[in-house]
Protein backbone atom coordinates (compact mmCIF):
# COMPACT_ATOMS: atom_id res chain seq x y z
CA UNK A 1 0.00 0.00 0.00
CA UNK A 2 1.44 3.34 -1.34
CA UNK A 3 2.58 6.06 2.25
CA UNK A 4 -0.34 8.32 2.67
CA UNK A 5 1.62 11.74 2.54
CA UNK A 6 -0.40 13.98 4.30
CA UNK A 7 -1.08 17.83 2.93
CA UNK A 8 1.05 20.86 4.90
CA UNK A 9 -1.54 22.98 6.31
CA UNK A 10 -1.12 26.75 6.50
CA UNK A 11 -0.72 29.20 9.43
CA UNK A 12 -3.73 31.02 8.64
CA UNK A 13 -6.05 27.16 8.60
CA UNK A 14 -4.23 25.78 11.46
CA UNK A 15 -5.64 29.16 12.98
CA UNK A 16 -8.79 28.19 11.78
CA UNK A 17 -9.21 25.03 12.86
CA UNK A 18 -7.94 26.44 16.66
CA UNK A 19 -11.00 29.03 16.54
CA UNK A 20 -13.41 26.22 15.47
CA UNK A 21 -12.87 24.05 18.54
CA UNK A 22 -12.56 26.54 21.10
CA UNK A 23 -15.99 27.71 19.48
CA UNK A 24 -17.01 24.35 19.78
CA UNK A 25 -15.91 24.20 23.23
CA UNK A 26 -17.64 27.53 24.35
CA UNK A 27 -21.51 26.42 22.67
CA UNK A 28 -21.25 22.82 24.28
CA UNK A 29 -20.41 24.23 27.55
CA UNK A 30 -21.59 27.56 28.08
CA UNK A 31 -25.36 27.74 25.29
CA UNK A 32 -27.21 25.42 28.19
CA UNK A 33 -25.85 27.75 31.26
CA UNK A 34 -27.44 30.65 28.84
CA UNK A 35 -30.40 28.65 28.06
CA UNK A 36 -31.27 27.78 31.87
CA UNK A 37 -31.03 23.73 30.65
CA UNK A 38 -28.47 22.78 33.25
CA UNK A 39 -29.70 21.57 36.59
CA UNK A 40 -32.57 19.94 38.20
CA UNK A 41 -36.16 20.65 39.30
CA UNK A 42 -35.67 21.58 42.62
CA UNK A 43 -38.46 23.39 44.37
CA UNK A 44 -39.34 24.46 48.17
CA UNK A 45 -42.70 22.51 49.46
CA UNK A 46 -43.75 25.31 51.49
CA UNK A 47 -44.95 24.77 55.03
CA UNK A 48 -47.14 27.04 57.32
CA UNK A 49 -45.76 25.85 60.84
CA UNK A 50 -41.80 26.85 60.78
CA UNK A 51 -40.61 24.53 63.31
CA UNK A 52 -38.17 21.97 64.20
CA UNK A 53 -40.67 19.25 64.85
CA UNK A 54 -42.96 20.35 61.54
CA UNK A 55 -39.57 20.41 59.51
CA UNK A 56 -39.28 17.16 60.61
CA UNK A 57 -36.36 17.92 62.91
CA UNK A 58 -35.22 15.80 66.55
CA UNK A 59 -33.56 17.28 69.17
CA UNK A 60 -29.84 16.37 67.70
CA UNK A 61 -30.45 17.54 64.39
CA UNK A 62 -32.31 21.03 65.91
CA UNK A 63 -28.85 21.31 67.64
CA UNK A 64 -26.81 20.64 64.99
CA UNK A 65 -28.92 23.61 62.50
CA UNK A 66 -28.47 26.43 65.52
CA UNK A 67 -24.56 25.32 65.65
CA UNK A 68 -24.58 26.27 62.26
CA UNK A 69 -26.02 29.16 62.31
CA UNK A 70 -29.95 28.40 61.32
CA UNK A 71 -33.12 28.98 62.59
CA UNK A 72 -36.34 27.34 61.73
CA UNK A 73 -37.04 29.83 59.46
CA UNK A 74 -34.08 30.20 57.63
CA UNK A 75 -33.67 26.32 57.59
CA UNK A 76 -37.19 26.12 56.37
CA UNK A 77 -35.72 26.59 52.40
CA UNK A 78 -33.15 24.57 53.10
CA UNK A 79 -35.33 21.51 54.06
CA UNK A 80 -38.14 21.72 52.37
CA UNK A 81 -36.07 21.81 48.96
CA UNK A 82 -36.98 19.39 47.33
CA UNK A 83 -36.05 17.45 44.15
CA UNK A 84 -38.66 16.36 42.05
CA UNK A 85 -38.27 13.63 39.92
CA UNK A 86 -40.41 12.67 37.11
CA UNK A 87 -38.83 10.58 33.76
CA UNK A 88 -39.91 12.53 30.81
CA UNK A 89 -39.77 9.97 28.59
CA UNK A 90 -39.34 11.83 25.32
CA UNK A 91 -36.45 13.53 26.74
CA UNK A 92 -34.98 10.01 27.80
CA UNK A 93 -35.39 8.07 24.74
CA UNK A 94 -34.17 11.16 22.57
CA UNK A 95 -30.93 10.84 24.83
CA UNK A 96 -30.59 7.02 24.35
CA UNK A 97 -31.04 7.79 20.60
CA UNK A 98 -28.39 10.32 20.43
CA UNK A 99 -25.90 8.55 22.91
CA UNK A 100 -26.14 5.53 20.87
CA UNK A 101 -26.28 6.86 17.69
CA UNK A 102 -22.68 8.78 18.73
CA UNK A 103 -21.16 5.48 19.89
CA UNK A 104 -22.21 3.15 16.64
CA UNK A 105 -20.61 6.44 14.42
CA UNK A 106 -17.50 7.10 16.69
CA UNK A 107 -16.52 2.64 16.56
CA UNK A 108 -17.20 2.44 13.05
CA UNK A 109 -15.84 5.35 11.70
CA UNK A 110 -13.01 4.77 13.85
CA UNK A 111 -12.71 1.31 12.46
CA UNK A 112 -12.74 2.40 9.05
CA UNK A 113 -9.52 4.84 9.95
CA UNK A 114 -7.95 2.15 11.67
CA UNK A 115 -7.63 -0.29 8.78
CA UNK A 116 -5.80 2.39 6.76
CA UNK A 117 -3.60 2.90 10.04
CA UNK A 118 -2.88 -0.83 10.14
CA UNK A 119 -2.49 -1.37 6.40
CA UNK A 120 0.13 1.27 6.24
CA UNK A 121 1.97 0.21 8.90
CA UNK A 122 1.95 -3.61 8.23
CA UNK A 123 1.94 -3.46 4.84
CA UNK A 124 5.89 -2.15 4.41
CA UNK A 125 6.35 -5.08 6.35
CA UNK B 1 14.60 -1.18 28.11
CA UNK B 2 11.23 -1.41 28.21
CA UNK B 3 8.69 -1.29 25.18
CA UNK B 4 7.33 2.26 26.35
CA UNK B 5 10.51 3.44 26.53
CA UNK B 6 11.57 2.43 23.38
CA UNK B 7 8.20 4.30 22.20
CA UNK B 8 8.79 7.95 23.54
CA UNK B 9 8.42 10.69 21.68
CA UNK B 10 9.91 12.98 20.59
CA UNK B 11 9.76 16.79 19.13
CA UNK B 12 11.81 19.43 16.74
CA UNK B 13 12.30 22.77 18.38
CA UNK B 14 14.47 24.64 16.54
CA UNK B 15 15.97 21.62 14.62
CA UNK B 16 16.80 20.22 18.05
CA UNK B 17 14.77 17.10 19.12
CA UNK B 18 13.06 17.59 22.82
CA UNK B 19 10.94 14.82 24.55
CA UNK B 20 9.51 14.82 27.98
CA UNK B 21 11.60 14.07 30.84
CA UNK B 22 11.65 10.59 32.59
CA UNK B 23 11.72 11.87 35.78
CA UNK B 24 8.90 10.27 37.86
CA UNK B 25 8.41 7.50 39.94
CA UNK B 26 5.15 5.82 41.96
CA UNK B 27 4.83 8.16 44.70
CA UNK B 28 4.64 10.73 42.17
CA UNK B 29 2.31 8.91 40.32
CA UNK B 30 0.07 8.19 43.47
CA UNK B 31 0.05 11.81 44.16
CA UNK B 32 -0.91 13.07 40.90
CA UNK B 33 -3.90 10.43 40.76
CA UNK B 34 -5.34 10.89 44.36
CA UNK B 35 -4.30 14.44 44.55
CA UNK B 36 -6.54 15.01 41.91
CA UNK B 37 -9.19 13.54 43.41
CA UNK B 38 -8.95 14.19 46.84
CA UNK B 39 -11.22 17.16 46.48
CA UNK B 40 -13.99 15.15 45.93
CA UNK B 41 -13.80 14.36 49.50
CA UNK B 42 -14.16 17.90 50.79
CA UNK B 43 -16.47 18.82 48.25
CA UNK B 44 -18.91 17.61 45.47
CA UNK B 45 -19.56 14.12 47.13
CA UNK B 46 -21.91 15.54 49.08
CA UNK B 47 -23.87 16.54 46.74
CA UNK B 48 -24.91 12.80 46.42
CA UNK B 49 -26.86 13.23 50.00
CA UNK B 50 -29.01 16.14 48.59
CA UNK B 51 -29.79 14.08 45.45
CA UNK B 52 -30.99 11.22 47.97
CA UNK B 53 -30.44 11.32 51.27
CA UNK B 54 -27.53 10.50 53.39
CA UNK B 55 -27.59 6.88 52.90
CA UNK B 56 -28.10 6.94 49.38
CA UNK B 57 -24.52 8.86 49.36
CA UNK B 58 -22.89 5.92 51.41
CA UNK B 59 -24.58 2.98 48.88
CA UNK B 60 -23.10 5.21 46.20
CA UNK B 61 -20.16 5.86 47.54
CA UNK B 62 -19.33 1.68 47.60
CA UNK B 63 -21.17 0.84 44.35
CA UNK B 64 -19.38 3.77 42.31
CA UNK B 65 -15.93 2.67 44.34
CA UNK B 66 -16.58 -0.67 42.40
CA UNK B 67 -16.85 1.10 39.21
CA UNK B 68 -13.68 3.25 39.57
CA UNK B 69 -12.01 -0.16 40.77
CA UNK B 70 -13.02 -1.49 37.83
CA UNK B 71 -11.54 1.56 36.04
CA UNK B 72 -7.77 0.88 37.73
CA UNK B 73 -8.20 -2.58 37.22
CA UNK B 74 -8.35 -2.04 33.26
CA UNK B 75 -6.42 1.08 32.70
CA UNK B 76 -3.67 -0.36 34.98
CA UNK B 77 -3.50 -3.39 32.45
CA UNK B 78 -3.72 -1.09 29.15
CA UNK B 79 -1.63 1.73 30.58
CA UNK B 80 1.14 -0.50 31.69
CA UNK B 81 1.10 -2.07 28.14
CA UNK B 82 0.87 1.19 26.14
CA UNK B 83 3.25 3.41 28.23
CA UNK B 84 2.46 6.94 26.33
CA UNK B 85 2.00 10.80 27.35
CA UNK B 86 -2.23 11.17 26.44
CA UNK B 87 -2.78 8.17 28.53
CA UNK B 88 -6.64 6.92 27.66
CA UNK B 89 -5.93 8.32 24.36
CA UNK B 90 -2.93 6.53 23.64
CA UNK B 91 -4.74 3.66 23.86
CA UNK B 92 -7.87 4.25 21.89
CA UNK B 93 -5.02 5.32 19.08
CA UNK B 94 -3.53 2.09 19.33
CA UNK B 95 -6.57 -0.12 19.93
CA UNK B 96 -9.80 1.18 18.56
CA UNK B 97 -8.46 4.00 16.05
CA UNK B 98 -8.14 7.98 15.80
CA UNK B 99 -11.19 9.59 15.37
CA UNK B 100 -11.97 7.36 19.10
CA UNK B 101 -8.61 8.65 20.19
CA UNK B 102 -9.63 12.44 19.25
CA UNK B 103 -12.73 11.91 21.11
CA UNK B 104 -11.13 10.28 24.26
CA UNK B 105 -8.63 13.30 24.53
CA UNK B 106 -11.33 15.83 24.30
CA UNK B 107 -12.80 13.73 26.89
CA UNK B 108 -10.04 14.11 29.20
CA UNK B 109 -9.43 17.94 27.93
CA UNK B 110 -12.59 18.34 29.10
CA UNK B 111 -12.83 16.32 32.58
CA UNK B 112 -10.03 17.73 33.83
CA UNK B 113 -10.30 21.67 32.61
CA UNK B 114 -13.84 21.85 34.14
CA UNK B 115 -12.54 19.44 37.53
CA UNK B 116 -9.29 22.60 37.87
CA UNK B 117 -12.49 25.08 37.22
CA UNK B 118 -14.65 23.29 39.92
CA UNK B 119 -11.28 23.16 42.13
CA UNK B 120 -10.70 27.77 41.60
CA UNK B 121 -14.06 27.98 42.46
CA UNK B 122 -14.20 25.76 45.54
CA UNK B 123 -11.00 27.48 46.73
CA UNK B 124 -11.94 30.73 46.49
CA UNK B 125 -15.59 30.08 48.12
CA UNK B 126 -13.72 28.61 50.95
CA UNK B 127 -11.44 31.85 51.58
CA UNK B 128 -13.88 34.02 51.12
CA UNK B 129 -16.19 32.56 53.67
CA UNK B 130 -13.40 32.14 56.07
CA UNK B 131 -12.70 35.62 55.47
CA UNK B 132 -16.22 36.82 55.67
CA UNK B 133 -15.64 40.05 54.59
CA UNK B 134 -18.89 42.44 52.92
CA UNK B 135 -18.30 42.54 49.52
CA UNK B 136 -15.41 39.95 49.12
CA UNK B 137 -15.69 37.95 45.93
CA UNK B 138 -13.91 35.08 44.86
CA UNK B 139 -12.92 36.47 41.56
CA UNK B 140 -9.40 37.31 42.26
CA UNK B 141 -8.76 34.12 44.00
CA UNK B 142 -10.18 31.67 41.23
CA UNK B 143 -8.15 33.52 38.93
CA UNK B 144 -4.74 33.83 41.20
CA UNK B 145 -5.37 29.80 41.65
CA UNK B 146 -5.53 29.09 38.45
CA UNK B 147 -2.56 31.34 36.53
CA UNK B 148 -0.15 30.31 39.54
CA UNK B 149 -0.80 26.50 39.07
CA UNK B 150 -0.25 27.29 35.19
CA UNK B 151 2.85 28.93 35.14
CA UNK B 152 4.16 25.80 37.95
CA UNK B 153 3.30 23.44 35.18
CA UNK B 154 4.55 25.40 32.72
CA UNK B 155 8.43 25.60 34.96
CA UNK B 156 8.39 21.71 35.41
CA UNK B 157 6.89 18.31 35.87
CA UNK B 158 9.04 16.98 38.34
CA UNK B 159 8.47 20.35 41.19
CA UNK B 160 4.59 20.27 39.83
CA UNK B 161 4.48 16.79 41.22
CA UNK B 162 6.88 17.12 44.00
CA UNK B 163 4.49 20.16 45.50
CA UNK B 164 1.20 18.03 44.65
CA UNK B 165 2.80 14.72 46.66
CA UNK B 166 3.33 17.02 49.83
CA UNK B 167 -0.05 18.71 49.68
CA UNK B 168 -1.77 15.81 48.84
CA UNK B 169 -0.08 13.82 52.13
CA UNK B 170 -1.06 16.57 54.18
CA UNK B 171 -4.57 17.15 53.01
CA UNK B 172 -4.92 13.19 53.40
CA UNK B 173 -4.00 13.28 56.80
CA UNK B 174 -6.17 15.37 57.68
CA UNK B 175 -9.09 13.56 57.45
CA UNK B 176 -7.58 10.63 59.27
CA UNK B 177 -6.78 13.29 62.17
CA UNK B 178 -10.09 14.52 62.12
CA UNK B 179 -11.64 10.84 61.85
CA UNK B 180 -9.74 10.00 64.74
CA UNK B 181 -10.38 13.44 66.55
CA UNK B 182 -13.82 12.67 67.03
CA UNK B 183 -14.02 9.34 68.63
CA UNK B 184 -15.30 7.33 65.78
CA UNK B 185 -15.63 4.04 67.68
CA UNK B 186 -17.75 5.80 70.08
CA UNK B 187 -21.31 6.94 69.17
CA UNK B 188 -23.46 9.85 71.21
CA UNK B 189 -20.36 12.32 72.33
CA UNK B 190 -19.54 13.83 68.73
CA UNK B 191 -20.77 11.30 66.28
CA UNK B 192 -24.76 11.40 66.24
CA UNK B 193 -25.34 8.59 63.43
CA UNK B 194 -28.39 6.77 64.66
CA UNK B 195 -29.62 10.03 65.44
CA UNK B 196 -28.85 11.73 62.32
CA UNK B 197 -29.76 9.09 59.54
CA UNK B 198 -32.82 7.28 60.42
CA UNK B 199 -35.06 5.06 58.99
CA UNK B 200 -37.50 7.98 57.95
CA UNK B 201 -34.61 10.11 56.28
CA UNK B 202 -32.36 7.52 55.38
CA UNK B 203 -33.58 7.43 51.86
CA UNK B 204 -36.06 10.21 51.28
CA UNK B 205 -36.45 9.87 47.87
CA UNK B 206 -36.42 6.04 47.89
CA UNK B 207 -34.87 3.94 45.55
CA UNK B 208 -34.78 6.40 42.54
CA UNK B 209 -33.00 9.16 44.97
CA UNK B 210 -30.11 6.66 44.68
CA UNK B 211 -29.80 6.24 41.57
CA UNK B 212 -30.12 10.08 41.34
CA UNK B 213 -27.41 9.82 43.57
CA UNK B 214 -24.64 8.73 41.08
CA UNK B 215 -24.21 11.67 39.60
CA UNK B 216 -22.42 13.17 42.31
CA UNK B 217 -20.95 9.73 43.60
CA UNK B 218 -18.56 9.67 40.73
CA UNK B 219 -17.01 12.77 42.36
CA UNK B 220 -15.69 10.41 45.31
CA UNK B 221 -12.92 9.46 42.98
CA UNK B 222 -13.38 11.16 39.42
CA UNK B 223 -9.96 11.69 38.13
CA UNK B 224 -7.50 8.57 39.63
CA UNK B 225 -7.29 7.68 35.99
CA UNK B 226 -5.18 10.67 35.59
CA UNK B 227 -2.27 8.80 36.40
CA UNK B 228 -2.33 7.21 32.92
CA UNK B 229 -1.10 10.68 31.71
CA UNK B 230 2.42 10.58 33.16
CA UNK B 231 3.27 7.38 31.46
CA UNK B 232 6.00 9.35 28.88
CA UNK B 233 7.24 11.00 32.08
CA UNK B 234 7.33 7.69 34.21
CA UNK B 235 10.66 5.49 34.77
CA UNK B 236 9.35 2.75 34.62
CA UNK B 237 5.83 2.67 33.57
CA UNK B 238 5.21 -1.14 33.59
CA UNK B 239 5.73 -1.06 37.44
CA UNK B 240 5.18 2.40 38.78
CA UNK B 241 1.49 2.88 36.93
CA UNK B 242 -0.16 -0.08 38.04
CA UNK B 243 1.67 0.26 41.57
CA UNK B 244 0.35 4.10 41.87
CA UNK B 245 -3.02 3.56 40.98
CA UNK B 246 -4.28 1.10 42.48
CA UNK B 247 -2.37 2.57 45.91
CA UNK B 248 -4.40 5.63 44.88
CA UNK B 249 -7.69 3.79 44.86
CA UNK B 250 -6.89 2.34 47.89
CA UNK B 251 -6.02 5.26 49.80
CA UNK B 252 -9.25 6.87 48.09
CA UNK B 253 -11.32 4.20 49.28
CA UNK B 254 -10.57 4.65 52.92
CA UNK B 255 -10.64 8.31 52.61
CA UNK B 256 -14.13 7.91 51.05
CA UNK B 257 -15.71 5.96 53.83
CA UNK B 258 -14.13 7.82 56.54
CA UNK B 259 -15.18 10.94 55.37
CA UNK B 260 -18.94 9.74 54.91
CA UNK B 261 -18.62 8.38 58.27
CA UNK B 262 -17.24 11.48 60.19
CA UNK B 263 -19.53 13.95 57.82
CA UNK B 264 -23.22 11.85 58.05
CA UNK B 265 -22.56 11.32 62.11
CA UNK B 266 -22.07 15.32 62.21
CA UNK B 267 -24.95 17.09 60.22
CA UNK B 268 -28.36 16.50 58.97
CA UNK B 269 -28.63 15.68 55.63
CA UNK B 270 -30.15 18.00 54.24
CA UNK B 271 -27.26 20.60 55.02
CA UNK B 272 -24.89 18.31 54.08
CA UNK B 273 -26.19 17.99 50.73
CA UNK B 274 -25.98 21.80 49.98
CA UNK B 275 -22.86 22.51 51.91
CA UNK B 276 -19.28 23.21 49.90
CA UNK B 277 -17.19 22.51 52.39
CA UNK B 278 -18.56 19.04 54.41
CA UNK B 279 -14.97 18.54 56.42
CA UNK B 280 -14.40 21.88 56.88
CA UNK B 281 -17.98 22.02 58.82
CA UNK B 282 -17.01 18.69 60.50
CA UNK B 283 -14.18 20.60 61.64
CA UNK B 284 -16.06 23.57 62.98
CA UNK B 285 -18.70 20.66 64.39
CA UNK B 286 -16.33 19.15 66.67
CA UNK B 287 -15.26 22.64 68.87
CA UNK B 288 -12.20 22.53 68.38
CA UNK B 289 -10.43 25.31 66.63
CA UNK B 290 -7.43 23.19 65.51
CA UNK B 291 -9.40 20.85 63.56
CA UNK B 292 -11.76 23.51 62.14
CA UNK B 293 -8.23 25.60 61.62
CA UNK B 294 -6.80 22.20 59.69
CA UNK B 295 -9.71 21.16 57.74
CA UNK B 296 -10.14 24.51 56.07
CA UNK B 297 -5.83 24.59 54.97
CA UNK B 298 -6.54 21.15 54.26
CA UNK B 299 -9.64 22.11 51.71
CA UNK B 300 -7.66 24.77 50.51
CA UNK B 301 -5.10 22.38 49.72
CA UNK B 302 -7.26 19.28 48.65
CA UNK B 303 -8.50 21.87 45.93
CA UNK B 304 -4.81 23.24 44.67
CA UNK B 305 -3.55 20.12 44.40
CA UNK B 306 -6.64 18.67 42.24
CA UNK B 307 -6.42 21.94 40.04
CA UNK B 308 -2.65 21.35 39.58
CA UNK B 309 -2.61 17.66 38.44
CA UNK B 310 -5.91 19.01 36.65
CA UNK B 311 -3.65 21.43 34.62
CA UNK B 312 -0.90 18.59 34.50
CA UNK B 313 -3.58 15.82 32.64
CA UNK B 314 -5.40 18.40 30.89
CA UNK B 315 -2.17 19.61 28.73
CA UNK B 316 -0.98 16.30 28.18
CA UNK B 317 -3.60 15.34 26.61
CA UNK B 318 -3.81 18.57 24.40
CA UNK B 319 0.46 18.06 23.61
CA UNK B 320 -1.06 14.76 21.80
CA UNK B 321 -3.52 15.75 19.42
CA UNK B 322 -0.93 18.79 18.53
CA UNK B 323 1.95 15.92 18.30
CA UNK B 324 -0.69 13.57 15.83
CA UNK B 325 -1.82 16.37 14.20
CA UNK B 326 -5.35 15.63 15.50
CA UNK B 327 -5.59 19.37 16.00
CA UNK B 328 -2.90 22.32 14.77
CA UNK B 329 0.80 20.95 15.43
CA UNK B 330 1.43 23.88 16.98
CA UNK B 331 0.17 22.63 20.14
CA UNK B 332 2.86 20.04 20.42
CA UNK B 333 6.11 22.75 21.10
CA UNK B 334 7.99 21.00 23.79
CA UNK B 335 9.66 23.86 26.08
CA UNK B 336 13.15 23.74 25.11
CA UNK B 337 14.43 24.26 29.02
CA UNK B 338 11.61 23.05 31.14
CA UNK B 339 10.10 20.49 29.03
CA UNK B 340 6.87 21.00 29.27
CA UNK B 341 4.07 20.73 26.77
CA UNK B 342 4.27 25.05 27.52
CA UNK B 343 1.65 25.78 24.48
CA UNK B 344 -0.91 23.57 25.27
CA UNK B 345 -0.86 24.59 29.37
CA UNK B 346 -0.95 28.28 28.36
CA UNK B 347 -4.27 27.40 25.62
CA UNK B 348 -6.22 26.25 28.11
CA UNK B 349 -5.31 28.62 30.76
CA UNK B 350 -7.77 31.23 29.42
CA UNK B 351 -10.68 28.43 28.58
CA UNK B 352 -10.39 27.49 32.42
CA UNK B 353 -10.60 31.04 33.28
CA UNK B 354 -13.19 31.67 31.45
CA UNK B 355 -15.91 28.73 32.58
CA UNK B 356 -14.21 29.43 36.23
CA UNK B 357 -16.03 32.56 36.11
CA UNK B 358 -19.81 31.71 33.70
CA UNK B 359 -20.53 28.37 35.62
CA UNK B 360 -20.94 27.58 39.00
CA UNK B 361 -19.69 24.51 41.16
CA UNK B 362 -22.20 21.53 40.38
CA UNK B 363 -22.66 22.88 36.77
CA UNK B 364 -18.67 22.54 36.63
CA UNK B 365 -18.75 19.18 38.45
CA UNK B 366 -21.62 17.85 36.23
CA UNK B 367 -19.71 18.92 33.29
CA UNK B 368 -16.47 16.80 34.04
CA UNK B 369 -18.61 14.16 35.50
CA UNK B 370 -20.36 13.75 31.78
CA UNK B 371 -16.93 13.94 30.11
CA UNK B 372 -15.80 10.96 32.54
CA UNK B 373 -18.47 9.03 32.12
CA UNK B 374 -18.19 8.85 28.67
CA UNK B 375 -14.28 8.38 28.72
CA UNK B 376 -15.23 5.43 31.38
CA UNK B 377 -18.26 3.32 28.59
CA UNK B 378 -14.99 3.88 26.38
CA UNK B 379 -12.58 2.05 28.73
CA UNK B 380 -15.11 -0.76 29.03
CA UNK B 381 -15.15 -1.44 25.49
CA UNK B 382 -11.80 -0.84 24.64
CA UNK B 383 -10.32 -3.30 27.10
CA UNK B 384 -12.58 -5.85 25.57
CA UNK B 385 -11.05 -5.14 21.75
CA UNK B 386 -7.53 -5.00 23.39
CA UNK B 387 -8.06 -8.82 24.71
CA UNK B 388 -9.83 -9.73 21.35
CA UNK B 389 -7.09 -7.55 18.99
CA UNK B 390 -3.98 -9.05 21.16
CA UNK B 391 -5.26 -12.46 23.48
CA UNK B 392 -2.93 -12.56 26.39
CA UNK B 393 0.29 -14.55 25.13
CA UNK B 394 0.65 -12.41 22.08
CA UNK B 395 2.05 -9.33 23.32
CA UNK B 396 4.01 -8.11 26.82
CA UNK B 397 1.89 -6.84 29.37
CA UNK B 398 3.34 -5.21 32.48
CA UNK B 399 0.45 -5.96 34.21
CA UNK B 400 -2.49 -8.89 33.59
CA UNK B 401 -6.33 -7.56 35.60
CA UNK B 402 -8.03 -10.77 36.63
CA UNK B 403 -11.68 -11.54 36.34
CA UNK B 404 -11.74 -10.26 32.87
CA UNK B 405 -14.41 -9.42 31.33
CA UNK B 406 -16.08 -9.30 34.98
CA UNK B 407 -14.65 -5.88 35.43
CA UNK B 408 -15.39 -4.48 32.17
CA UNK B 409 -19.37 -5.60 32.09
CA UNK B 410 -19.38 -3.83 35.54
CA UNK B 411 -17.73 -0.79 34.50
CA UNK B 412 -20.61 -0.48 31.11
CA UNK B 413 -23.71 -1.67 33.26
CA UNK B 414 -22.99 1.15 35.63
CA UNK B 415 -21.69 3.97 33.33
CA UNK B 416 -25.29 3.42 31.81
CA UNK B 417 -27.04 3.48 35.53
CA UNK B 418 -24.96 7.15 35.92
CA UNK B 419 -26.49 8.40 32.26
CA UNK B 420 -29.47 7.81 33.88
CA UNK B 421 -28.62 9.81 37.14
CA UNK B 422 -27.20 12.24 35.27
CA UNK B 423 -30.48 12.48 32.63
CA UNK B 424 -32.62 12.85 35.85
CA UNK B 425 -30.95 16.36 36.72
CA UNK B 426 -29.00 17.57 33.67
CA UNK B 427 -30.36 15.65 30.37
CA UNK B 428 -30.47 18.37 27.89
CA UNK B 429 -26.85 19.34 29.24
CA UNK B 430 -25.85 15.17 28.57
CA UNK B 431 -27.87 15.24 24.94
CA UNK B 432 -25.94 19.14 23.87
CA UNK B 433 -22.49 17.91 25.19
CA UNK B 434 -23.46 14.63 23.07
CA UNK B 435 -24.22 16.84 19.94
CA UNK B 436 -20.79 18.40 20.39
CA UNK B 437 -18.99 15.42 20.15
CA UNK B 438 -20.65 14.03 17.38
CA UNK B 439 -20.28 17.29 14.89
CA UNK B 440 -17.14 17.44 16.06
CA UNK B 441 -16.47 13.78 15.37
CA UNK B 442 -17.86 14.75 11.96
CA UNK B 443 -15.42 17.49 11.73
CA UNK B 444 -12.36 15.10 12.50
CA UNK B 445 -13.13 12.41 10.25
CA UNK B 446 -14.47 13.93 7.06
CA UNK B 447 -11.69 17.15 7.47
CA UNK B 448 -9.23 16.80 9.72
CA UNK B 449 -8.24 13.55 9.68
CA UNK B 450 -7.07 13.81 6.30
CA UNK B 451 -3.37 15.94 8.14
CA UNK B 452 -3.10 12.21 9.92
CA UNK B 453 0.07 10.53 9.00
CA UNK B 454 -1.81 7.19 9.06
CA UNK B 455 1.11 4.80 9.79
CA UNK B 456 2.49 7.01 12.41
CA UNK B 457 -0.55 6.64 14.53
CA UNK B 458 0.92 2.60 15.23
CA UNK B 459 3.84 3.15 17.60
CA UNK B 460 3.83 0.38 19.52
CA UNK B 461 6.13 -2.68 19.01
CA UNK B 462 3.40 -4.65 18.48
CA UNK B 463 2.17 -7.41 15.68
CA UNK B 464 -0.44 -7.05 13.56
CA UNK B 465 -3.69 -6.98 15.65
CA UNK B 466 -6.33 -10.28 14.89
CA UNK B 467 -9.22 -9.59 12.63
CA UNK B 468 -6.92 -7.52 10.62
Amino acid sequence: MARYTPPQQSKAGQIFDIAVVVVAIFVALWLPLKLGLAGAAKSIDPLDAKTWDALGQNATMASIWEKLGYTPETAHDVIQNHFHYIIDWPTLIIMAIVLIAYFVFLFRASDKEYREVINEKFDDK
Amino acid sequence: MTAAVETAQTTTIHGDRVSLLRVLGPAHVWALGVGIVLVGEFTGWNFSADKGGALAALIVCWIVGLLYTSVAMIDSEVTSTVAAAGGQYAQAKHIVGPLMAFNVALFLVFAYTMLEVSDAILLGDTIVAKAGVEGLTHNSFIAATIVVLAWLNYRGVLMTLNVNFVITAIAYVSIVILFFSVSPWTQGAVLKLNELVTPGNALPYGWIGVIAAFQFGIWYYLGIEGTTQAAEEVRSPARSLPYGTMAGMITLLIAAAMTWYVCASMMPWEYLGITYYPLWDAGKLSGSPLLENLLFIATLLSALASANGCINDAARAWFSLGRDRYLPSWFSAVHPKYRTPYRSILFLLPIALAFAFIADLNQAITFSILSGVLQYTFMSINIMMFRKKWPLGSIRRGYTHPFHPLPAIVLFCLCMVTFFAIFLGFGSQLIAMTVFYFLISLWFHFYRYKFVRRGDQFSMPWPKPQGY
